[in-house]
């Protein structure tokens, strides 16, 4: 066993040299980059972060609020139903109310006929555009995309050595840090000499460009929180951040604390095994 | 199964009618109680128990994910993510089936190491190991076809490359591939295919595991001295010593499994693979699952023609070839000492080829540009030539450490050093492996 160690050890040193010899290879272009995003997002704490990690629910309420006033315009959420906003801390009264602000399309009725009616909380989220075609249509070309999935669809490539640093971390926040690097990073000037697109706005932490179609969403003040808390683009991008996160993974509080129970109880399980095992072993050459 | 005599005594009278009519008990206790194995295995050898569970877990969570998702282009993506938020521990079930599979890779290609660090496919298990092989094989077409069943863009994109594959042989090429794919790009009948043979192959995996394990009670475990059990005192029965020791091996191994699937269940996949698949938008990197990636980066290593057949060519027979040379490897090598731990040369050029089979990993997830691609040249040179020259040269020039004549003697040695040196405990049943 020590010999496989010690293998392993010799084999991890040759890799880490290799790909550090690697990575150094990559160049960058000040005005004409070739690799996106230009500026990987910055860590942020998250209240959802960690083995122990769970929603700040006030939170995830001011982000379906940022959600509801300014990125529903334009961004669709179809795979998230009325019904599971109680996970944000709602009565089911309130979500009754929440979902009657929307409409609903049903039918066909007895008269063959389509008809609208307040929505339901099984309802699921309505869609700002009527089809693929007339987002792109009404968005210089560029669809926006569906948010249902957005923080777990989205990750900047975290590089060597990050990426395993990170199993031990339990780094899984790039999606959340990604929104909000994105959703603030409207304000840096580029770099003089490189060309934008026309109806583009530049954003070094885009993944997929050095500009975006997006103009940016939110200015301080947009939207009125009723809970103190500051009305800043920062704060904003923050709160729609962790309540995207939870629209994607609307069981992670579960997840996180079954997986304690699982963990603990293997934990002592393996332990007990590992004495049994010793004792049984012990005194037998091997 | 064992070779030997059975040593199973019915205790009761049921026991004694059911043996005399369909001796299932003598089986079990045959194969997993009284069943002599080398004293000295390590840890090493605990992998392929560990796979069988992986197996049935896979097979048991597939099952029920199944009666929850649906085949169909428009729907599966959405019928995925009901399964994520509606359906009761859904969530659990579906990170459990895709770390699964991850996970049965990891414990795969350390069970594949081991073979190959301890000679593992030398004779008289040439055709044990061939088999794993198929079993591999096996896995990888599941692997591949489980991926594409989400819909997502990697899916889509994974499915529409690996099938392209295909088209690179000539005259039949373009026929495979439409057979493969049921129509000219990859669509609602190919996922529908995809589902269909996901489903099917994990049963002829099992199928095949039965021979794998078969030939093994046949030939009996190698063990890390590579010395062939010559005496009862080399072996301890299974139970409870096996048993245990497996145990520990398969909980250990969970326990890691556990930490991925709770919080890190995303950490091996692709966020791309939750977007749903678009054929008019392609990624701007299209990288399979990890545990293709050695292969991925041997394929895009070949960006040159040799005499008739052109890169693309090359490269899906460099890929294939990656794996067929697994198959000859009982051949290839020449060596007549069968465990590294007394071939010091080997030992080096294994971990060597170890090492290179991680950077290869990493290097199919890096686009196929600039430096990249004379490193994945150079390590697929390595690749090759750790099987075709290092493997058969070895064997005539290296100078192999003084074996020892016996498990027991080895066993022994190493007891002595470590202040114990006696042999308790009975030995298993009384039979001598050849």
């Amino acid at each position: 066993m020590k010999k496989i160690l010690n293998g392993l050890a010799v084999a991890g040193f040759v890799l880490a040299g290799a790909l550090g010899a690697a990575t150094a290879q990559e160049e960058h272009s000040e005005t004409e980059p070739t690799h996106f995003p230009i500026h990987k997002p910055e860590e942020q704490s998250w209240s959802f972060a960690g083995p122990f990690g769970t929603y700040n629910k006030a939170q995830l309420q001011r982000g379906l609020k940022v959600y509801k006033e300014v990125c529903s315009a334009c961004h669709s959420m179809e795979l998230v139903a009325f019904r599971t906003l109680e996970g944000l801390g709602y009565s089911e009264a309130q979500v009754k109310a929440l979902a009657a602000e929307y409409e609903a399309t049903d039918g066909p009725n007895a008269d063959g006929e389509m008809f609208t009616r307040p929505a339901l909380p099984s309802d699921y989220f309505p869609s700002p555009f009527p089809n693929k075609e007339a987002a792109a249509a009404a968005n210089n070309g560029a669809a926006p995309p569906d948010f249902s999935l957005i923080a777990k669809a989205r990750g900047v490539e975290r590089g060597f050595p990050l990426f395993v640093f990170d199993i031990f971390t339990q780094y899984a926040e790039g999606g959340p840090d990604y929104i909000h690097a994105l959703l603030t990073g409207y304000e840096e000037e580029p770099p003089a000499g490189m060309e934008i697109g026309e109806g583009t706005y530049y954003n070094p932490y885009f993944i997929a460009g050095k500009s975006l179609a997006m103009a940016p969403p939110l200015s301080d003040g947009q939207v009125t929180y009723d809970d103190g808390s500051p009305e800043t683009v920062d704060q904003y991008a923050r709160d729609v951040a962790a309540f995207l996160m939870w629209a994607a993974e609307p069981h992670l509080e579960a997840r996180k604390q079954t997986g304690f129970s699982v963990m603990a109880f293997m934990i002592l399980f393996t332990g007990l095994v590992y004495l049994t095992k010793r004792k049984v072993w012990a005194g037998v050459a091997h | 199964m064992s070779g030997g005599h059975s040593t199973y005594t019915p205790k009761t009278g049921l026991g004694r009618w059911v043996d005399a009519r369909m001796p299932l008990p003598r089986l079990v206790y045959d194969s997993f109680v009284s069943y002599p194995v080398p004293r000295n295995l390590n840890y090493a050898y605990t992998f392929g128990g560990i796979l069988a569970i992986m197996l049935v877990a896979q097979i048991l969570t597939g099952v029920v994910l199944a009666m929850h998702y649906t085949a169909e282009t428009t729907l599966a993506f959405a019928s995925v993510e009901k399964i994520m938020r509606d359906v009761n521990s859904g969530w659990l079930l579906r990170y459990l089936h895709s770390n699964g599979a991850s996970f049965f890779f990891i414990a795969v290609y350390i069970h594949i190491f081991r073979g190959l660090y301890y000679g593992s496919y030398k004779a008289p298990r040439e055709l044990l190991w061939i088999l794993g092989c198929i079993i591999y094989l096996l896995m990888m077409a599941t692997g591949f076809m489980g991926y594409v069943l989400p819909w997502g863009q990697m899916s889509f994109w994974g499915a529409t490359v690996i099938t392209g594959f295909f088209t690179a042989i000539p005259l039949v090429g373009d026929w495979i591939q439409q057979l493969l794919l049921g129509g000219f790009a990859v669509d609602n009948p190919t996922l529908n295919r995809f589902f269909s043979l996901h489903y099917l192959l994990p049963f002829m995996i099992a199928g095949v595991v039965v021979l794998h394990v078969w030939a093994l009670h046949v030939t009996g475990q190698t063990n890390p001295t590579g010395i062939e059990v010559k005496s009862k005192t080399d072996t301890l029965p299974f139970t409870p010593y096996a048993t245990l020791k497996d145990a520990f091996g398969m909980l250990v191994f969970l326990l890691v499994f556990a930490y991925f699937l709770f919080y890190i269940p995303n950490y091996l996949g692709h966020p791309d693979n939750y977007i749903i698949a678009d054929p008019l938008k392609t990624p701007a990197h299209i990288v399979p699952e990890w545990y293709y990636l050695p292969f991925y980066a041997i394929l895009r290593a070949i960006t040159f023609s040799i005499g008739p057949i052109d890169s693309k060519l090359g490269g899906v027979l460099a890929m294939f070839g990656a794996i067929a040379v697994l198959f000859f490897v009982p051949w290839l090598d020449t060596s007549k000492v069968r465990s590294a731990v007394y071939r010091p040369w080997y030992k080096l050029f294994f971990w060597l080829f170890v090492a290179n089979a991680l950077f290869l990993g990493w290097l199919g997830s890096r686009p196929a540009e600039g430096a990249y691609v004379v490193m994945s040249q150079v390590s697929t040179l390595y690749y090759f030539g750790f099987f075709f020259v290092i493997m058969p040269v070895l064997g005539f020039i290296e100078t192999p450490r003084r074996l020892p004549n016996s498990i027991t003697e080895a066993v022994l040695k190493k007891n002595k050093m470590g202040g114990a040196a006696h042999l308790a405990h009975a030995p298993a049943s009384p039979e001598i492996k050849g």
